[in-house]
C-alpha cells in the first residue's frame, strides 16, 4: 500500500471514531436534561466495548476467511497474525462497527438500565454487525451482486431495524404520546452534527480505501448528499408546519449522509443531489410514523437511519454509474441491480430485526431491559450514574 | 411596610429597574420564573411534532418599601412594564410583618 493510501485511511480511521462523540452530542442535546449523561454515557461507554469485542472477534467473523458466504472463521481471533495494511484495514472497520450499535441508543433514550445497554451492544457487536458486515462486504450479499459502498445496509440500515426491535421489548417512556419530550439543547444538537459531517468524510471517502479519484468522488458526493438533505427536511417542515427549524436541517443533513453512504463511490455528483433531497423530504415524513404506529423510537434512528438506508440503498439500484465504479442502475439499463439491492435490504431488515429481537428479549429475561419507574421519573443521570450535567446554582 | 411583588415580560425588567431607581427605591430581588395567564401558552414544533408549552417565561420581582413608598413603586412598575399587549402582568402588595438587616441586627423601616 502506498504511504499516501495508508495516511489517508490512518486519517479516515480517525475522523470515523470522532464521529461516535460527535453522534453522543446530537443524541444529547436532543433529550431531556435529566436524561443527557446516560445519552453520553451510552454512546461514548460503546466506544471500549466494541473495541474488545472487534479485537477478540468481531473483526474474524466479519473480514477473516470466508465460510460458505455466511460468516467469517475465527482465524483472526484477537487479530494475531495481522499486520500492515491487514491490520489497518481491521482498525478502519473497527470505527464503523463502533458507531452502527451507538447508532441504536437513540431509540431508547430515557428508560434503558446502563447494564443491559452494555449486554446489548457486546452481544450485538457480535452476533449481529460482523455477520451483516460479512454478507455485505465479503460474503452472499456481495456475490449475489449487491453494492454497499460505505455501508447502507451494514451500518445504517442494520442499525435503524436493530433500534426499532429493540425498542418494541423495551416500550415506551412514561407519557410517550401525551406529554411533550423537548430537546434540551438544540446548540449541542447542531455541534453534533457539524462533527458527525466532519467525520463522515472519512467514513465515505475512506471507504475508498485509498487516497484517489474515487475517494474524491465520495468526498463531492457525501457534501451534496449532507447539504440536499438539510435543505429537502428543511423545506418540507417550513411548508407544513410553518417555520424553519435547527433541529430540522440537522435532521435532514443526517438523513442526506445517511442515503448517500452506500452510493458514495457509485454515484456522481449530480446523482448526489437526488440522494440527499429524496432522503430529506422522505425521512421529514417518516419520523412522525412513531407516533401513528405507537413506538417509542425516542430520537427517530428508524425515521433517520432505518428509511434513509432503505433510501439510499435502492436510488443507488437505479442510479449507480459503471463510469463512476463500474456498476450501473436501472436508469442506465442494468435493472438487475434494483433487484439485487432489493434483496439485500430485504435480507438485512429480517437479519438484523430477527437476531436484535432475540438479544434484547434474552436480556430483558436476564438482568432487565427497563430501568426502575422511579428512576426513569427522576431522570437516569442521577439514578444510574449518580452525576448531574447541569449545576448552574449554588443552592441545588 | 410591603411587599411588592411584579410579575413582568422578560424584556421589560431593564425599564422597570430604572424606573425603580428612579422612584427611589434602594433594592430590589429578580427571578426567572414560569406561569401562564389569559396569554396562555405557546407553540413549539420538533421533528413535525407539535407541542402546546403552558407555562412561559416571566421575570418576578420582590421589592420591600415602606408605607410612604408604597404608591411610587407601584406606579413606576405599572408604567413601565406595559406595553399593552396581552400578557404584560400582575403586581401584589403584600403586607410585611418585619424586616431584619442581617448585618447589623436592625429592624423594620430602618432595615430598608
Amino acid at each position: 500500500m502506498a504511504a499516501g493510501d495508508i495516511a489517508w485511511v490512518l486519517m479516515s480511521s480517525a475522523l470515523v471514531l470522532f464521529m461516535t462523540p460527535g453522534l453522543a452530542l446530537f443524541y444529547g442535546g436532543m433529550v431531556r436534561a435529566k436524561n443527557v449523561l446516560n445519552m453520553l454515557m451510552m454512546n461514548f461507554f460503546t466506544i471500549s466495548i466494541v473495541t474488545i469485542v472487534w479485537v477478540a472477534v468481531g473483526y474474524s467473523i466479519a473480514f477473516g476467511g470466508d465460510g460458505g458466504g455466511v460468516i467469517g472463521t475465527f482465524n483472526d481471533v484477537g487479530l494475531s497474525g495481522l499486520a500492515g495494511e491487514d491490520l489497518l484495514f481491521a482498525m478502519f472497520q473497527l470505527t464503523f462497527a463502533i458507531i452502527t450499535p451507538a447508532l441504536i441508543s437513540g431509540a431508547v433514550a430515557g428508560r434503558m438500565k446502563f447494564t443491559a445497554w452494555v449486554m446489548f451492544t457486546a452481544l450485538w457487536a457480535v452476533l449481529v454487525y460482523p455477520v451483516v458486515a460479512h454478507w455485505a462486504w465479503e460474503g452472499w450479499l456481495l456475490d449475489l451482486g449487491a453494492i454497499d459502498f460505505a455501508g447502507g445496509l451494514v451500518v445504517h440500515i442494520n442499525a435503524g431495524v436493530a433500534a426499532l426491535a429493540l425498542v418494541i421489548v423495551l416500550g415506551p417512556r412514561k407519557g410517550f404520546g401525551r406529554e411533550a419530550f423537548r430537546p434540551h439543547s438544540l446548540p449541542l444538537t447542531l455541534l453534533g452534527t457539524g462533527i458527525l459531517w466532519f467525520g463522515w468524510f472519512g467514513f465515505n471517502a475512506g471507504s475508498a480505501f485509498a487516497a484517489n479519484d474515487l475517494a474524491v468522488n465520495a468526498m463531492v458526493t457525501t457534501q451534496i448528499g449532507a447539504s440536499l438533505g438539510a435543505l429537502g427536511w428543511v423545506l418540507a417542515e417550513w411548508r407544513k408546519t410553518g417555520a424553519p427549524t435547527t433541529l430540522g436541517a440537522a435532521s435532514g443533513a443526517i438523513a442526506g449522509l445517511v442515503a448517500i453512504t452506500p452510493a458514495a463511490g457509485f454515484v456522481g455528483p449530480g446523482s448526489a443531489f437526488v440522494f440527499g433531497l429524496a432522503a430529506g423530504v422522505l425521512c421529514y415524513g417518516a419520523v412522525s410514523l412513531k407516533f401513528r404506529f405507537g413506538y417509542d423510537d425516542s430520537l427517530d434512528v428508524v425515521g433517520v437511519h432505518l428509511v434513509g438506508g432503505i433510501v439510499g440503498s435502492l436510488l443507488l439500484g437505479v442510479l449507480a454509474q459503471a463510469s463512476i465504479n463500474g456498476v450501473d442502475g436501472a436508469l442506465y439499463g442494468n435493472i438487475e441491480l434494483l433487484w439485487f439491492q432489493f434483496v439485500g435490504v430485504i435480507a438485512v431488515l429480517a437479519f438484523s430485526f430477527v437476531v436484535s429481537w432475540l438479544i434484547a428479549t434474552v436480556v430483558d429475561r436476564t438482568v432487565g431491559l427497563r430501568s426502575e419507574q422511579n428512576d426513569e421519573l427522576e431522570g437516569l443521570d442521577i439514578a444510574l450514574h449518580e452525576e448531574r450535567a447541569y449545576i448552574l446554582t449554588e443552592s441545588r | 411596610m410591603k411587599l411588592v411583588v411584579a410579575y413582568i415580560k422578560n424584556f421589560k425588567l431593564d425599564d422597570v429597574k430604572d424606573a425603580l431607581k428612579k422612584a427611589g427605591v434602594s433594592g430590589m430581588t429578580v427571578s426567572d420564573v414560569l406561569g401562564f395567564g389569559r396569554q396562555s401558552g405557546q407553540t413549539e414544533v420538533y421533528r413535525g411534532a407539535e407541542y402546546n408549552v403552558d407555562f412561559i417565561p416571566k421575570v418576578r420581582i420582590e421589592v420591600i418599601v415602606g408605607d410612604d413608598m408604597v404608591a411610587p413603586t407601584v406606579d413606576a412598575i405599572e408604567v413601565s412594564a406595559r406595553t399593552g399587549d396581552i400578557g404584560d402582568g400582575k403586581i401584589a402588595v403584600l403586607d410585611v410583618g418585619e424586616i431584619v438587616r442581617i448585618r447589623t441586627g436592625e429592624r423594620g423601616v430602618d432595615a430598608l
